[in-house]
């Protein structure tokens, strides 16, 4: 059951060689085993996945079970569900059940997959590190002193540990593909617009978006088939075809372009990190395909404007938790202000409070014009770069971070030095693209990944080639020790 | 010093959609509280809005309605203040661009002549719910029932003169928004609210005054109370050496007063920015066009119409267009009148709607169908009743008790128009009141009445006026 | 770009979050240097640049207008702080105080 790609299990429980309530019971007898020590589920709803397994296993007996069914799968706890705890990994939300499911809650469940939990992540999906959580750290499991990247990263080490063979994502400004990579895992962060964002609770709306974890390419093909789409509850989901991402995992990179963005490799990146992706380099070229030296100029810039769009929408998002209709609520407040003020300062963690307040001067009068529309016509700047590679290459590639994972409590007192490690994702996320993060080596037994980067609406052409040079190369299939 | 009092007035039209505007919770007035408030109305953790199709389709019908330019594009945003009726902590709306900019609607004033008062924008936006002030324990409580319910809010520019002008215009737009059928104009539910900006200045200064906002007028008459008041209170302010203070007033119709409000402390500062889970609003000049055809005929060109094919004049034009259905009541009973156009306008003016008046009715309401009423008019043309009988029988018909013509069949109110048979009524009258006649012939023309009475009352009023006139005179002389 | 202190207090009120007086310095010293990180952008010349809000150059789509929503309070209100008679009650919001909505 351990090491098994999706298709594996899926052949499994098709051809009967195990039911899915004994796959469930196995994984969740590792979270009982493991979890402890990394902290990487808020919470493990182990009666409904039995349930849930049960009714698969009943769809698969009946031959009316589809590809997905009876394969277990955890939710990032920023997306609602229905009668589950839903905290986004605040205290604002810590008496939360959902009264509904996320619209990709609803598309996994239809599908028959089997949820474990609900895992850890920074609050409100603030933060590189995971630290930001109001349930604790999640910890590295490939070392239980470092952090597991964030704002998912819950998600990664539990899939990095095989706690469960997938978990979903959001990704507003590296939250899938930088985790995916401290934590030696394959994660997806899908166009803009290819998964509905309903139910999935917002940071920055316009820069959200699901997304996954998994082993590898071709097990994230598989998932991305059920999870993508048109949703009528997101009116910025887009009614886009979704192909069969497993169908052109195979296909030949002969005469693929891929970019290597120059602003990518400077001297801030780790030498180490820089070779590894030398080598990957090297494979694809094998591979057949080609490169091509690119410039995307305004990447240096991309980080300060994310650094006004996220905080001024996520100031807004977050006026809804005021201790009224649900969430934490102050003990006897005096008046109206006196409720807002403490239930929303009793409920936010610090990174929360700190963005909310950068977002609200950036929006204030008097600091709109100079913040939020510069950052905005920045942004389009950035879209601009991309647009213009693309008419150059098929796909960009890179680093995903500038270092490995780095100690916990490394960087809490700075904030400012956490915002830059996102120098390589977040630009992905203003221009609303596709990335993809693969394992691609090791520091000091610590993974780092690969970014590859496709033009809007291409995941195939990613998943593709990502899954090529999994075939090629063993970096994904390299485990932690000790689970 | 003669004073110019200038007013600029802000309409919150409630569109009359079945759901709201970015969900599909009931906007239906009255229901239980939080009954009708989904998890979108009520602000919930990840749910988004989508916008109602029809909300687009009415905010255009009424750009077209008052000769304004639809934007191509149009942009929602958020504007961002803590309120408890305000469950999201912002309210969306439209900023920067609305989806429909400048128009115009054009009033009459009592001189007969018609002022033209501009329309500065009309955008989309969504309402926010209630704070009930009962006490609950010292607290209040929140129904957001009325929270996501679409509205239009049309902003005129300074351009009005008077409380009466203002009344002017608030009736037209009342009037045009239901002919469109985008607002049920139910003042008291709270579909058609206003607010008026207020303020005075020397005649013929060009600089406006400092204005206050005036709130919580919602009926034409409390408008014309609420603006009266407030320039006369600015008038003495000013005169007294005062200032007008930049500052949102509340009518209190009890007291006849105008009242600062507590001001909201950082009222100018709500962050506005671009919605990012709402997409830019595209309008096509194919989908306005296709509106456009389906447009009904609207008031202004009703009263034109109206004055032009039925020949009236423009009082009772005004009076049959001021509702869309009141003018579909006059063409249908005009028709069975066989076209007596004027004195089916009278009718309707006058007997029906005092009636109407009397019970609180709508027309839509009215007992009697306008083929009847047109029917009794023409009953009156064609000689068949006069216009005394005709009262009657529309009494009959208000209590529902037949048609025109099963009335006067039943009850026997035909008038008598064969001469023989008036001929030989006269000659009874005469025949017995002999002192009378010889009065009258002896020069007291006034007797001639008495005679008249006299037959009208022997006959039950069914005697034909002019038949009985001509003969009388010529039986007197 | 340094905050003053007022400026971090009226920034506060705005987001309705309370600060002690002892944390106003704190988020000076941690929010001014983020500010004076986000100014780099004055770096590039945007003065030709139109804003861009969403990644979709896309238009809004529109749901037909139809009930579809079923009375779900008894569900919503089990998990609300404080209710009554199907209210959620709040500190008393003074009457005339009401939220006029312009």
């Amino acid at each position: 059951m351990l090491n098994k790609s999706i298709a594996e299990l899926n052949h499994a429980l098709h051809t009967k060689k195990i039911s899915s309530v004994e796959l469930t019971q196995f994984f969740l007898g590792r979270i009982k085993q493991f979890d402890t020590e990394l902290n990487s589920f808020i919470t493990v709803t182990e009666e409904q996945a039995l349930q849930a397994a049960a009714r698969a296993d009943a769809q698969l007996a009946q031959g009316t079970a589809g590809p997905l069914a009876g394969i277990p799968i955890a939710q990032k706890d920023i997306f609602c569900t229905q009668g589950v705890k839903t905290s986004c990994g605040s205290k604002m939300l810590d008496n939360f059940i959902a009264p509904y499911d996320a619209t990709v809650v609803k598309r996994f469940n239809a599908a028959g997959m089997v949820m474990l939990g609900k895992t850890n992540m920074d609050e409100f999906a603030m933060g590189s590190s995971n630290e930001n959580s109001y349930y604790g750290p999640v910890k590295n499991p490939w070392h239980l002193g470092y952090v597991p990247g964030g704002s998912s990263g819950g998600s990664a080490a539990a899939v990095a540990a095989q706690l469960t063979p997938a978990a979903t994502g959001t990704d507003t400004g590296g939250s899938i593909r930088q985790p995916a990579a401290l934590c030696g895992i394959s994660g997806i962060k899908p166009t803009y617009g290819r998964v509905s964002r309903y139910g999935m609770i917002a940071f920055a709306s316009s820069l959200d978006q699901g997304g996954l974890f998994a082993k590898t390419a071709e097990d994230l093909a598989w998932l991305l088939n059920v999870m993508a789409g048109f949703d009528e509850n997101d009116s910025t989901s887009v009614a886009h075809d979704v192909p069969d991402y497993t169908l052109t995992l195979n296909d030949s990179l002969k005469g693929l372009r891929i970019g290597l963005p120059k602003e990518f490799f400077n001297p801030s990146l780790d030498k180490e990190i820089a070779n590894a992706i030398q080598a990957a380099i090297k494979e694809y070229e094998k591979l057949g395909a080609t490169f091509h030296e690119i410039s995307l100029p305004n990447t240096a810039l991309s980080i300060p404007a994310y650094y006004v769009i996220a905080p001024a929408e996520c100031s807004s998002n977050l006026a809804r938790f005021d201790g009224v209709r649900y969430g934490h609520r102050c003990k006897n407040p005096h008046d109206l202000e006196d409720l807002y003020k403490r239930s929303r300062s009793e409920g936010f963690g610090k990174e929360v409070v700190r963005r909310i307040m950068i977002g609200t001067y950036a929006l204030s009068t008097g600091y709109y014009d100079a913040y939020y529309i510069k950052a905005q016509k920045i942004r389009r700047l950035v879209r601009q770069d991309f647009d213009d590679a693309f008419k150059k290459v098929d796909v960009i590639l890179g680093p995903t971070t500038p270092t490995p994972a780095f100690k916990l409590g490394e960087k809490t007192s700075d904030p400012l030095s956490m915002y830059l490690s996102d120098i390589y994702t977040i630009a992905v996320n203003l221009a609303g693209l596709p990335g993809i993060s693969v394992p691609v080596g090791f520091i000091q037994g610590l993974p780092i990944g690969m970014q590859l980067i496709g033009h809007s609406f291409k995941e195939a052409r990613l998943l593709n080639t990502a899954h090529v040079y999994q075939k090629a190369t063993d970096w994904h299939t390299k485990k932690p020790e000790g689970f | 010093m003669e004073w110019e009092t200038v007013i600029g007035l802000e309409v919150h039209v409630q569109l009359a959609t079945q759901s709201k505007i970015f969900s599909g919770a009931s906007t239906a007035f009255g229901a239980e509280p939080n009954t009708q408030a989904c998890a979108i109305d009520l602000g919930f953790p990840g749910v988004l809005p989508v916008l109602n199709a029809e909300v687009v389709t009415m905010a255009i019908k009424l750009g077209l309605g008052i000769q304004a330019e639809i934007a191509k594009q149009s942009v929602f945003a958020r504007k961002n203040y803590f309120y408890p009726d305000l469950p999201k902590g912002y309210q969306i709306s439209q900023h920067t661009i609305p989806i429909v900019k400048g128009g115009h609607l054009d009033i009459s004033l009592e001189d007969g002549s018609t002022k033209r008062i501009r329309i500065t924008r009309a955008h989309l936006e969504e309402d926010a719910g209630k704070s009930l002030h009962e006490d609950f324990h010292g607290m209040s409580g929140i129904d957001l029932n009325r929270a996501g319910t679409p509205l239009l809010e049309i902003v005129s520019e300074p351009d009005i003169r008077s409380a009466k002008e203002a009344v002017a215009y608030l009736k037209n737009l009342h009037s045009l928004v239901r002919y469109l059928g985008i607002c049920d104009g139910n003042m008291q539910e709270g579909s058609f609210r206003c607010d008026a900006n207020v303020s005075i200045r020397p005649q013929g200064d060009l600089h406006f005054g400092t204005r206050t906002e005036l709130k919580n007028i919602n009926s034409f008459r409390y408008v014309e109370r609420a603006i009266q008041y407030e320039v006369e209170r600015q008038i003495a302010l000013v005169e007294s050496g005062g200032k007008v203070k930049q500052e949102t007033r509340l009518f209190d119709p009890a007291k006849n007063e105008t009242r600062a409000m507590r001001s909201k402390e950082e009222a100018d500062d709500y962050r506005y920015f671009p919605d990012p889970d709402l997409l830019p609003v595209r309008i096509t000049e194919k989908q306005i066009e296709e509106i456009r055809q389906h447009l009904p005929e609207l008031p202004q060109q009703k009263h034109q119409r109206f004055m032009e094919q039925y020949g009236l004049n423009t009082y009772d034009a005004t009076v049959l267009v001021s509702s869309g259905a009141l003018a579909d009541y006059f063409e249908a009973a005009v028709i069975a009148s066989g076209n007596q156009t004027k004195l089916t306008a009278n009718w309707v003016t006058g007997e029906l709607s005092a009636a109407l008046n009397k019970f609180d009715m709508e027309i839509t309401q009215s007992p009697v169908i306008a083929t009847e009423l047109g029917k009794l008019v023409l009953r009156i043309a064609d000689n068949t009743i006069s216009g005394k009988i005709a009262k009657t029988i529309f009494e009959s018909l208000w209590n529902q008790q037949g048609t025109v013509d099963d009335i006067i069949e039943k009850q026997g109110l035909k008038q008598v128009t064969d001469s023989a048979a008036i001929e030989a009524l006269v000659d009874k009258i005469l025949a017995a009141n002999p002192d009378q006649v010889a009065d009258y012939r002896s020069g007291k023309d006034k007797l001639f009445g008495f005679f008249v009475g006299q037959a009208m009352k022997e006959s039950g009023g069914k005697i034909n006026p002019q038949q009985l006139n001509e003969l009388l005179k010529k039986k007197l002389q | 770009m340094s905050l003053t202190a007022d400026d971090v207090k009226k920034i506060a009120h705005l987001a309705r979050l309370s600060l002690p007086e002892e944390e106003v310095a704190l988020y000076m010293q941690q929010l001014s240097p983020i500010l004076h990180f986000v100014k780099q952008m004055n770096q590039a010349d945007t003065s030709q640049v139109e804003p861009l809000s969403n990644p979709l150059d896309l238009s809004q789509p529109l749901r037909p207008d139809k009930v579809t929503e079923p009375n779900q309070r008894t569900a919503f209100q089990a998990i609300a702080p404080q209710v009554e008679a199907g209210l959620y009650l709040v500190p008393q919001v003074m009457e005339g105080e009401d939220n006029y909505v312009e």
